[in-house]
């Protein structure tokens, strides 16, 4: 009894060890904040469009009615980053049977019809929360951010940040993966 | 006299301070009794910005947001459980800063006390064990042994 007590402190100083090394090595970032939508469906928002012909409204129901894999993006006119992932977005649009719609985060809706006109519109649909309502709706944190929905309506991925080098590579097979499923 | 009078400047700059509220005077609501709620509220939510601080106290955009968002809720009448789930839904439950009691946080909850108990249950094995191998106090010697002893010292005393 006594001599199993005695291995009891390396025993403990071990499994901190290990869990420090597990904490501090690798991949893993503890700011990453999961998404709370995963498998859910897309939240309940209604907001008004700019720079779309023949769509008025940008809701909730338009989306998930398309029945198309859908990526659905935050940007800003204000937001530097949103601005270096702009070309992976018109990649995205051109190289992808999907529907990008994009969401104006709290911004006027002059500078964003400026910053799409000056940069391309990559959008199908660009809709306009200026009150950041339906961000919030929508759990982002800031912008940008990206979400991956699938045919049937549900957020099934969120990345938050410009989508460029490997995160992009990794959006991209994610996307071919759910474009796959429908053959 | 120079030192004295700069340390008691240094102490008074600190009596008249008050805390700077992120909290912005068009976002307090009339009613007092709304407006505690929603600071206890806001003071419970991590910001999603900046992570290691309450919205209640954090200046980012988003942080204002969520708490304007807040009381308008309770003003519609939502309880603060509500309150807390509708931001939960959206945001996670990483948002709270006091975790929730359910199966997947019992560890977490219960930890100190099994750590405690632990402790406790080492001390009194320990302390037991002590107090049986130490000899009891004042019974250095036996009856015979004490016996020896003092015919041993009146043999010396009567050899001299």
């Amino acid at each position: 009894m006594k001599r199993v007590l005695f291995i009891f402190p390396l025993i403990a100083a071990l499994g901190i060890g290990l869990f420090s090394v597990w904490g501090l090595t690798g991949d893993r970032n503890p700011s990453d904040i999961p998404s709370a939508l995963l498998g859910k469906p897309i939240p309940n928002f209604k907001i008004e469009t700019i720079m779309t012909e023949g769509i008025s409204e940008l809701s909730n129901n338009y989306l998930a009615n398309l029945e198309k894999i859908t990526v659905v993006n935050f940007f800003a006119s204000w937001c530097l980053p949103c601005k270096a992932e702009h070309s992976s977005l018109k990649k995205l649009k051109s190289s992808y049977d999907i529907h990008l719609a994009g969401i104006s985060y709290k911004d006027k809706r002059n500078d964003t019809s400026n910053w799409l006109s000056e940069l391309g519109n990559p959008y199908h649909v660009v809709g306009l929360d200026i009150s950041g309502r339906t961000g919030i709706e929508w759990g982002i944190s800031g912008v940008p951010e990206t979400f991956l929905i699938n045919k049937k309506g549900e957020i099934i991925y969120k990345f938050a940040g410009p989508l460029l080098g490997e995160n992009l590579v990794h959006f991209e097979n994610l996307l071919m993966l759910e474009l796959n499923k429908e053959k | 006299m120079n030192v004295n009078f700069f340390f008691i400047t240094f102490a008074l700059c600190f009596i008249f301070s008050q805390p700077i509220l992120a909290v912005e005077p068009d976002e307090i609501l009339v009613n007092q009794n709304l407006e505690n709620r929603a600071r206890e509220i806001s003071k419970n939510i991590r910001c999603v910005v900046c992570q290691n601080e309450p919205i209640d106290s954090s200046n980012s955009g988003v942080a204002r947001d969520l708490r304007i968002l807040i009381r308008e809720r309770l003003l519609n009448g939502d309880t603060n459980d509500q309150v807390y789930n509708f931001l939960v839904e959206r945001y996670g439950e990483f948002v709270l800063f006091k975790p929730r009691f359910k199966p997947s946080t019992y560890l977490l909850w219960f930890m100190p006390f099994l750590l405690f108990m632990f402790g406790l249950l080492i001390t009194v094995k320990v302390l037991k064990k002590s107090s049986k191998t130490s000899a009891p106090e004042g019974v250095l010697f036996t009856r015979e042994e004490i016996l020896e002893i003092e015919r041993n010292i009146n043999n010396r005393d009567g050899g001299n």
